[in-house]
């Protein structure tokens, strides 16, 4: 089922470029510094994790990265070239699912497409996606009607119908339980894996960022610089118990700063 | 019809209070009442003679309609033991039965008794003559008022919303006209009435101006605000999927704004109402409005009596369709207050 959506996928991935992004609010004529001088490579296909404390301005970044907002300084660049607007070939999971309350599931999935007037021809990948998050009985509901996580996977399938070479996904499963979390965990690595587009995930979790990704970038307090880069070339699945990942694992939460803890 | 009672079913028998304690049974002998409290009205206006003096023809007619009544409600009762349709009508039963009572008494003080003034407080058979003798006029006066407003108030709304969204939307529109809003918008449509008459070519046509202008300005109004209130991550979200600036106007911007919409075609259809009687009392000859000032003017208050109870039955009737197409374009809203 996975297959359906990532087919007709010849392009892999784009390339992502941040060169020295700083970012910073108007606080009540304040500026409060978000994002400071972040520099990062991602290349084709890679998938990255994004690692800070709350409120240090991942979210912040990852709107610039989607085009929604532009930085103070420095620069963005797609495929070589300047991040100016949003684009639907980069497509973004926000933090809060946001569906559209007057619209069923279905539609909600459907936006997309829509938007780009595709739904004649790629239609079928609104089944295909709401079969992957589990949603399909559940396509004909308006989103009053669903518990936090649903809406969650219904807001992760309105992305992937977009067949996006860059997926760009702030804390998607958060709300979900241990169990669904690890069951969407895997499909997304196997969605991945098949598309290669390239993925930029934020996540507070530790264990799901080595588990995803094959570079752990660790972001600062707020401003956020970037702290150190953790890199896992473990294959996939990943385990939780292999020695190896429990090492990375540690290694991670040092360079949070909560090396004591383990 | 002891044997009908005797089959009912009886779900929440309990000791000799059963027969009582069961709803199916409880709802005849209500519905039963209230078609006896109908014939009592029949009874009361046909028995007891009219004050002296007094000349109304259609005592008799008001009489067998109270009749026929009585007779439909006590069918209805029966059938609502079988047919779950007619059961409905059990809630209306208190209602119907306060009425009856309020007939009654209306009967005794006015043709009966004569206690209240006349013209001013004509009895019921008064306004069953007015409806009977006088109905061509009277239904030509609704499709008049029905006509006026229903060009009035879409002209109106139409305008009113492609104006909130343009303001909502755009902020060279917002500049414009804003302010123009600000200031004329709260003025009273009815003080536009003098000027208007003396500038459009028919009374009609002014009336529509007056009755779009009424409606106009508070479904701008809540249209704007509507738009101005949607969520900036509708934006962002149809944005970052490649939704074009059409797009984001007519499948984000206006579907997120339609409860509020709703609430200013509410208000505006309630502006119109007043505005359309004012329209036609002192300008429009026809409708309505004007049947009410024609009968005030011969002191024909029965006939006033008939054209206000026609009256309240289209406000309330397009008031209960607004409500209606509200349920069915905003669904997917929780909590919606059913009127
Ligand atoms: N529109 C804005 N105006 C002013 N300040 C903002 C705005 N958006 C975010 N901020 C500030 O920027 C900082 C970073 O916010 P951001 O949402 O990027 O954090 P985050 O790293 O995503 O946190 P979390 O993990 O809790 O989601 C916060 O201190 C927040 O107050
Ligand atoms: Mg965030």
């Amino acid at each position: 089922m996975v297959a359906a959506i990532a087919s007709d996928h010849a392009v892999r991935g784009s390339t992502l470029t941040l060169r020295e992004v700083s970012h910073s609010f108007d606080l009540e004529g304040q500026p409060l510094p978000v994002l400071d001088r972040i520099s990062l490579q991602v290349g084709r296909g890679e998938f990255v994790a994004l690692l800070g404390p709350s409120g240090c301005g991942k979210s912040t970044l990852l709107r610039l990265v989607a085009g929604l907002d532009t930085p103070t300084a420095g620069s963005l660049l797609a495929e070589g070239r300047e991040i100016e607007a949003p684009d639907p070939s980069r497509v973004v999971v926000f933090q809060d699912p946001t569906l559209y309350p007057w619209r069923t599931v279905r539609s909600n999935v459907a936006l997309g497409l829509e938007a780009r007037g595709l739904l004649r021809t790629h239609g079928g990948r609104i089944e295909d996606a709401l079969r992957l998050v589990g949603l399909t009985g559940f396509a004909n509901a308006y989103p009053h009607q669903l518990s936090g996580g649903m809406a969650q996977r219904a807001a992760l399938a309105r992305a992937l119908v977009n067949d996006p070479k860059l997926l760009i996904l702030d804390e998607p499963l958060g709300q979900l339980d241990s169990l669904t979390r690890i069951a969407m965990q895997a499909e997304l690595v196997s969605l991945w894996q098949r598309s290669r587009f390239t993925a930029l995930l934020v996540t507070h979790d530790v264990e799901e960022a080595l588990l995803l990704a094959g570079r752990v970038i660790v972001l600062s307090d707020r401003p956020a610089r970037i702290k150190a880069e953790v890199v896992n070339s473990q294959p996939y699945p990943r385990h939780r118990g292999d020695p190896h990942f429990v090492e990375l694992r540690r290694e991670v939460f040092e360079q949070l700063g909560l090396d004591e803890a383990w | 019809m002891s044997s009908v009672i005797d089959e009912v079913p009886r779900p929440s028998q309990k000791s000799g209070f059963g027969f009582f304690e069961s709803s199916t049974t409880r709802s005849l002998i209500g519905g039963l009442s209230v078609a006896a409290a109908w014939l009592v009205v029949a009874a009361l206006t046909a028995f007891w003679p009219d004050k002296p003096e007094s000349d109304w023809t259609y005592t008799g007619s008001f009489a067998i309609a109270c009749a026929v009544l009585a007779v439909a409600l006590a069918l209805a009762a029966f059938a609502g033991v079988r047919f779950g349709a007619f059961q409905r009508l059990q809630r209306l039963s208190p209602w119907l039965f306060a009425l009856a009572l309020f007939f009654a008494a209306w009967e005794a003080v006015t043709a009966k008794l004569g206690l209240l003034p006349l013209p001013f407080f004509p009895p019921p058979q008064a306004i069953v003559e007015v409806v009977i003798d006088d109905w061509g006029r009277l239904a030509e006066g609704i499709f008049a008022s029905a006509r006026l407003l229903a060009t009035g108030y879409f002209l109106g709304a139409a305008v009113g919303f492609v104006t909130g969204v343009a303001i909502g939307w755009s902020r060279l529109a917002g500049y414009w006209i804003h302010p123009v809003l600000r200031f004329i918008g709260p003025l009273p449509a009815t003080a536009w009435l003098p000027l208007a008459f003396f500038v459009f070519p028919s009374s009609f046509s002014a009336s529509i101006f007056l009755i779009a202008l009424a409606t106009g300005f508070p479904v701008t109004v809540l249209t704007w605000s509507g738009v101005a209130c949607v969520k900036s991550a509708y934006y962002d979200i149809a944005r970052t999927l490649g939704a074009t600036q059409r797009f984001l106007v007519l499948k984000v911007a206006i579907p997120a704004a339609m409860p509020h919409v709703f609430v200013g075609l509410f208000m505006g259809l309630g502006n119109s109402f007043a505005v359309l009687v004012v329209a036609e009392m002192l300008g429009v000859k026809a409708g309505l409005g004007w049947y009410l000032q024609w009968a005030q003017g011969w002191a024909a208050y029965a006939n006033m009596y008939a054209a206000l109870l026609l009256m309240a039955f289209l406000c309330s009737g397009l008031i209960t369709l607004l409500f209606r197409l509200r349920d069915r374009l905003l669904s997917w809203q929780k909590g919606l207050v059913r009127w």
